[in-house]
């Protein structure tokens, strides 16, 4: 069951990860973080005084702004700018700056695939940039899946028109900053094996999904690895600036 | 935050109401320890659906939908378009989800509701790839002439689980969908056959001999679920949405597949074991809808 690959990589094999972090001068935090040749720059401005209408005085609020490479933003801007705020809210800390809103702008440098994760993955480095209060670090992958049920991992925009359907699956990195109420496992399961966020596109069986789901989780964990790594060694010269 | 038994000697002294409004999480899960659900619902019960068809009698398809007191009215309108040239021999669907500030106080007038759109995507996305509608069934003439289906659906009472209502709306709207009857005409541009001419015989032969019904295969349907701690809730209220902040969507078509899974972020992670019982309870609801829509769609026929 091998299908080729437009670029030769195996279907298990991710695209270059590169991340840079504190790309932009006047934001409080930004990274711009590449798959392969999709690419996304985010900047977190705040937290800023006061919340919109209709949102949790009690709690800090999360406000994304999505910008396409070119155009006006429609329908599929929207869910993604929908779902990144949800995404980014479950994984900040609201408690502590309550009454506040941070700002994340996400700006489109190219889109090659596997857009949402690759945002997901920016707005998280460039939220650690910020320094804003995380409960842990996000990791998004894209998993695609092919007729013959063959899952491949971050699908190029090309791969992702071909395939019959596709799932973009947000899971917690694995270590702890703050540790929850609850212990740690429910039933047995690891609490990195939660699933923070799952956007689908296309018919799949039940057990493709599962399937998929287990694929992304064994490769989150090295790009947890390679996030980790990114962010080390700049604390550590931040933590001069900071002071 | 302690535990629920922490407050226990408030909710003692205090009103139910109160209490209520103080405490909402903990006045739920006090409810959700005893398996039950403020509303007297077990925890995965949804609430009682309602759908009738043909609400609006201006539009070719129509229906109204109501899980509890969520409701919801679709009706399609059909128009001639040219297809587009990559697909020359199929029609199209548009879907427009729409929520008037009649339907929930979190809605201001002028100002749209952010969730309005994403509803709009989603119900797309799901009613496409679900595989219901054959688009080649809404050709006319090849290359030339396609139906084009607008769907709207406007929420009427927002009261949660807006996706499973509109859903359940838009489904039962292209059940009741019937395709007008054109002909072309001299100049060779399609015109409607006004009803009174239906069935008499016409100078122009008429593209379809009938108002025909579309065929539809593998519909899709949902159900939302949250999750908070260990508990599973079908089909939630805007109250529960409100302060139990984890949902979960999942769409199953009636072949069984799954048609999406929707979770954007939420409090509460989902594991593997939720997942799946989410799937179950997904699989029991479709088969409860689709009774009521088969008996929605019997009940129109006989009148």
């Amino acid at each position: 069951m091998e299908i080729d690959r437009a670029d030769g990589r195996n279907p298990n094999q991710l695209r270059p990860l590169s991340c840079s972090r504190g790309v932009l001068n006047r934001a409080h935090g930004s990274a711009s973080w590449a798959q392969g040749n999709t690419q996304v720059l985010a900047a977190v401005y705040g937290p800023k005084a006061g919340t919109k209408k209709n949102e949790n005085p009690e709690k800090a609020s999360v406000e994304v702004i999505w910008k396409p490479k070119t155009g006006q933003i429609g329908k599929q801007e929207k869910e993604y700018e929908m779902v990144l705020k949800r995404t980014l809210q479950s994984i900040c800390i609201l408690t502590i700056h309550p009454n506040t809103t941070t700002s994340v702008i996400v700006q489109v440098v190219h889109d090659d695939g596997a857009l949402l994760p690759c945002a997901i993955n920016a707005s998280c480095a460039a939220l650690v940039d910020a320094g804003i209060p995380l409960k842990h670090l996000a990791v998004a992958i894209c998993c695609c899946l092919a007729d013959s049920g063959l899952v491949m991992l971050d699908p190029t925009k090309l791969e992702e028109e071909k395939m019959k359907a596709f799932v973009y699956l947000v899971l917690p990195n694995s270590i702890l900053s703050v540790l929850p109420e609850e212990s740690s496992s429910v039933k047995g399961e690891q609490m990195e094996q939660g699933l923070i966020t799952s956007v689908t596109h296309g018919v799949m069986s039940v057990d493709d999904y599962l399937h998929c789901l287990e694929r992304g989780r064994a490769a989150t964990s090295k790009m947890s690895d390679f996030l980790r790594r990114n962010l080390q060694p700049q604390l550590s010269s931040d933590s001069s600036k900071a002071g | 935050m302690g535990t629920p038994n922490a407050v226990g000697d408030w909710s003692s002294e205090m009103e139910v109401s109160a209490f209520r409004r103080l405490f909402p999480l903990r006045y739920y899960e006090r409810h959700l320890s005893e398996s039950i659900r403020p509303d007297a619902r077990p925890l995965k019960r949804a609430r009682d659906t309602i759908v009738s068809l043909g609400a609006v009698a201006s539009s070719d398809g129509s229906a109204l939908a109501k899980i509890g007191s969520t409701t919801m009215l679709a009706a399609i309108k059909m128009e001639v378009m040219t297809p587009s040239v990559d697909s020359p021999d199929e029609g199209s669907v548009a879907v427009e989800f729409h929520m008037p500030p009649i339907c929930s106080p979190v809605v201001r007038p002028g100002r749209p509701a952010e969730v309005a759109p994403v509803t709009s995507k989603q119900l797309f996305d799901c009613l496409l790839s679900s595989g219901m509608i054959d688009l080649k069934e809404l050709s006319l003439i090849k290359g030339k002439a396609a139906w084009m289906a607008y769907l709207d659906i406007y929420c009427l009472d927002a009261d949660g689980a807006l996706f499973d209502a509109a859903l359940l709306s838009a489904v039962a709207a292209f059940s009741h969908l019937r395709i007008p009857v054109v002909s072309l005409n001299d100049e060779g541009r399609m015109v409607m056959v006004s009803k009174e001419l239906e069935g008499e015989k016409l100078d122009k032969e008429p593209v379809d001999k009938e108002r025909r019904k579309l065929s539809l295969k593998s519909i899709p349907f949902s159900l939302t679920c949250i999750l908070h701690k260990n508990y599973i809730l079908a089909d939630p209220t805007f109250e529960e949405e409100s302060i139990m902040e984890t949902f979960i969507t999942v769409v199953l078509n009636s072949s069984g597949q799954l048609v999406s899974l929707y979770k954007s972020g939420g409090p509460v992670l989902a594991h593997t074991s939720a997942i799946q019982e989410c799937v179950a309870l997904t699989r029991q609801r479709m088969k409860e809808l689709e009774e009521i829509i088969d008996e929605a769609i019997s009940t129109m026929e006989i009148d």
